[in-house]
């Protein structure tokens, strides 16, 4: 192998990683922000948590008042 | 089907999996939408809801003048009002999310001018209804009304807003809710949990509000 194809395939191995972080930070560029940063938090689990909290609890009421009005028809 | 059990466990289940699915699961990355896009299983399943009971509504309307029954016309109210309250929910979520990605609560689009007419047009019905006394008029002006309110919803907010330009997706011939707007992941959440489970509450609510009017009813016979 001459000397020439070695240099040539050794800046490619050093550049490669270049290349890549280069295209991956254009990416990032162009993709829309989304909310990655309160996922990667864990906040958004506090979101859901508190929803299916508020939720259940208007279940429990609507449950009770289904009760009540079968209660009223006897 | 009034007092089974089954379908208010599921609703509570589909809703459940709606908030958890609906805010966990991965949507498409979208650039002004951004995570805006998982409204679409709260506000776009509110307008799903409410054409579901403005349909169950007006059959029972048309029940009603075929049998001239007490019990049809108050089915017929009943999931109008749900119909109605479904579809204010709409309107203010709808103005809400619009702030945020059109730049205002409104902006004159087609559909919210359809759907907000829509409404006016069911507001009457218990505007008529309230204005008779006698009930048998009542019931059977109110149905007819009812399925005239029915067949409003056509122009309003089925054919006039997917003919002309609309901010909403689906105008111009497009097909509303296609694949270029959302992707498996987000149908299965949306057909799944947040239409049924939606709709279930509602239903389970308007149940309520007949049982209470029948009992009223029956006060009244007897006195």
């Amino acid at each position: 192998m001459s000397k020439f194809l070695i240099k040539k395939l050794a800046t490619l191995l050093v550049a490669f990683p270049v290349l890549i972080t280069n295209a991956q930070d254009s990416l990032n560029e162009k993709r829309p922000e989304m909310a990655d940063a309160l996922r990667s938090n864990g906040k958004i689990y506090v979101v859901v948590a508190v929803l299916v909290v508020i939720l259940l609890g208007l279940f429990f009421y609507l449950i009770s008042l289904d009760r009540k009005i079968s209660g009223l028809e006897k | 089907m009034l007092r089974n059990k089954w379908w208010k466990i599921l609703s509570i289940c589909l809703l459940v999996y709606t908030v958890t699915a609906g805010f966990l699961g991965k949507v498409p990355v979208k650039p002004i939408l951004n995570e805006g896009i998982r409204n679409l299983y709260f506000h776009v399943a509110m307008w799903f809801a409410m054409m579901i009971f403005f349909i169950t509504s007006a059959i029972y309307s048309i029940r009603h003048l075929r049998k001239g029954d007490l019990k049809s016309d108050n089915y017929a109210v009943e999931y109008a009002r749900t119909g109605i309250v479904f579809g204010i929910l709409g309107l203010v979520t709808g103005s809400i999310w619009a702030r945020y990605t059109w730049g205002a609560f409104w902006s004159n689009d087609p559909k919210q001018l359809g759907a907000a007419i829509a409404l006016l047009i069911y507001l009457a019905y218990f505007v008529l209804r309230n204005s008779v006394t006698d009930l048998d008029k009542r019931g059977r002006l109110g149905a007819v009304y009812n399925i005239f309110a029915f067949a409003m919803l056509f122009p309003t907010i089925w054919i006039i807003p997917r003919m002309v330009e609309s901010l909403h997706p689906g105008g111009m011939g497009n097909p509303a809710l296609d694949t270029k707007d959302i992707d498996s992941r987000m149908r299965m959440v949306f057909w799944l949990g947040a239409v049924p489970g939606w709709t279930l509450l509602g239903t389970w609510v308007t149940t309520l509000h007949i049982r209470l009017r029948t009992i009223s009813d029956k006060k009244l016979a007897n006195v």
